[in-house]
């Protein structure tokens, strides 16, 4: 059974339509990832499925619930955790308050010191600056300070807004490694993404958006070959 | 210093900038003028001097609780809580029902330390029943409403509560029981003191830790400090936002009712509408500290006390101006229009336009 199942949401700012009628499904334990240009629609699907917008049409359905009217902190409980476009890590607090707030919701204090463990081992960098303002980080740091704080809620779904924005090529590699880690184990990732040839690489299915509409489907690494995919975001 | 040696810098130099540092200048001239005047008068005495900062700092620990409540509920919602000062009105006016019979009694001599805390957990708990009901009833409802609503909503909050209390109450001055600990004099040297100032001085200093603490060290402070930086993200990591600032209120109420307690018995009166000056100065005081910063408040709330007390003297009397003290409002109001002009920021406050 499909883990996330989107069907045929239409999101509006105001009176300009951004999504018409996208449906798509994720799989348990897949990486899918969501490709197209600027302006895409990408960040505004993302967004409407972790609630920060809401949804004019359609539904959105995690396992059995229906989310579709869910307010952003109600999905945490859910587990679906939602790693933001930018970061946006909070700068003013320190990374160990950082990753404190990922695990907002948690109560359990021994499993939560050995997720912490976890992120701290996954990300070593972390560990060395734990009780450094976030915002003294530098942009991979804070990437890997991003999609850590996430972690700690110990999520089944990850969702990713461009983990690699503004990366060193060196860095985009290395944060997408550390996914395809995480999805190893069982985390079900979609990530939604610019740089369409990495993305494609590590995922197993691939949805191309276009002026909010899906455009194309299909398994990722016959999109990775497919000519107008090639041509319109590969270069 | 660097810029001003090079000419593309003048180039760029507009009135606007001229006016600002002939304002800045006239600003210092009067400040030096003024002090150099007084100090070679030399009308006050050093006991007059210690007087004026004894009693700043008491009117500055009650500021910075006060301000406190602006500055953390404007942290959160970007929005001026113009009613605070008459919550804080609620509280002192609600505890005086407990006060004065705790005085007609003698309890409140006997045993001052309880009927102390008996007292500012009524005002405490009268303000936030107040404030949480301001945020239901005025700003929930425009939370997402991207106009000046919520803020004629506030004023509108801020003269209802005045006035209800003024339907309930009437309009006459209630005097607060006179407590003997308080008014006993304390002398260091040849220099004395009513007790009341350090005890003030020490209670806002003491609820500010505990506040500082709660916010730094507690996960709902630091779920705080967190909405109040980014508001979608930190609902993203689970955090109901609404429980947040439910919070928020809360320990701007508490604060409040604390500091209106304090007031009341350093006035030893409490009137419906005493709580307007204290709250314009309190939010002048979070302005001055940098609103939004919590530690800008308490220096801001301490600083707006003491050169308010001391400023007319020192200042003003240089200057020949006949009984300065009447102008002490004038110092605090000239201060936040100077902050406002010459620093937007605040004294601890960060740019605004970062983070835009």
């Amino acid at each position: 059974m499909a883990h996330i199942e989107v069907d045929d949401i239409h999101v509006y700012y105001g009176n300009i339509r951004a999504l018409q009628g996208i449906s798509f499904k994720v799989e348990k334990g897949a990486i899918v990832t969501l490709i197209g240009a600027n302006g895409a629609g990408k960040t505004t699907t993302l967004n409407a499925l972790s609630g920060i917008l809401g949804l004019r049409e359609g539904s959105i359905h995690i396992g059995d619930t229906n989310i579709s009217d869910f307010m952003p902190h109600q999905l945490i409980p859910k587990g679906i955790v939602h790693v933001p476009e930018g970061r946006r890590i909070f700068a003013r607090l320190s990374v160990d308050d950082n990753l404190a707030m990922g695990a907002f919701t948690r109560n359990d204090k021994a499993e939560l010191s050995k997720d912490r463990e976890y992120v701290l081992e996954m990300f070593p960098r972390l560990r060395e600056r734990l009780d450094q303002t976030a915002g003294t980080l530098s942009g991979g740091e804070q990437q890997m300070l991003a999609i850590g704080r996430a972690l700690m809620s110990k999520p089944d779904v990850l969702l990713l807004d461009e983990p690699s924005m503004g990366l060193a090529p060196v860095l985009v590699e290395q944060v997408f490694n550390s996914i395809i880690d995480i999805n190893k184990t069982g985390v079900t990732c979609m990530l939604v993404e610019q740089n369409a040839y990495m993305a494609l690489q590590i995922a197993s299915y691939g949805y191309v958006l276009e002026g909010g509409r899906i455009a194309l489907e299909g398994v990722a690494q016959e999109l990775a070959k497919n000519e107008e995919i090639k041509k319109a975001y590969l270069g | 210093m660097q810029k001003y040696f090079d000419i593309e810098f003048w180039r760029r130099v507009t009135y606007v900038d001229v006016t600002l540092w002939l304002m800045r200048a006239a600003v210092i001239i009067v400040v030096v003028w003024g002090t150099i005047g007084t100090l070679i008068d030399g009308r006050y005495s050093n006991e007059q001097w210690f007087d004026f900062v004894m009693f700043g700092l008491t009117m500055g620990g009650i500021y910075a609780l006060v301000a406190l409540g602006y500055t953390m509920v404007y942290g959160i919602l970007r929005l001026i809580n113009f009613a605070h000062g008459d919550i804080f009105m609620t509280g002192a006016f609600t505890a005086y029902f407990v006060a004065s019979p705790l005085g007609k009694s003698g309890f409140l001599e006997e045993n001052l330390l309880i009927s102390m805390i008996i007292i500012c957990l009524t005002a405490m708990v009268t303000c936030v029943i107040i404030a949480l009901t301001v945020e239901r009833i005025c700003y929930r409802p425009f939370r997402s409403v991207r106009s000046f609503a919520p803020l004629i909503c506030a004023i509108g909050a801020s003269f209802f509560i005045q006035h209800s209390f003024r339907g309930m109450y009437g309009s006459s001055v209630r005097a607060y029981p006179d407590v003997e600990f308080f008014d006993k004099l304390l002398s260091i040297g040849s220099f004395d003191f009513p007790m009341i100032q350090p005890v003030v001085i020490l209670a806002a200093l003491g609820s500010m830790t505990g506040l500082y603490l709660i916010v730094m060290k507690t996960r709902m402070g630091t779920a705080m400090r967190a909405t109040s930086e980014d508001r979608d993200t930190a609902s993203l990591m689970g955090i109901d936002v609404n429980r947040v600032i439910i919070f928020t209120f809360v320990l701007g109420g508490s604060m409040a009712g604390i500091g209106g307690v304090l007031y009341a018995f350093v006035f030893k009166q409490v009137y419906f509408f005493m709580g307007f000056f204290p709250g314009i100065k309190a939010f002048s005081a979070a302005v001055l500290g940098g609103i939004g910063n919590i530690p800008g408040a308490m220096l801001g709330g301490f600083f707006l006390g003491t050169v308010e007390s001391v400023g007319p003297a020192l200042f003003l009397d240089g200057l020949g101006i006949v009984a300065p003290y009447q102008l002490r409002d004038l110092i605090a109001f000239t201060m936040l229009v100077m902050v406002l002009i010459f620093r937007p920021q605040g004294l601890l406050g960060e740019r605004v336009s970062q983070r835009a």
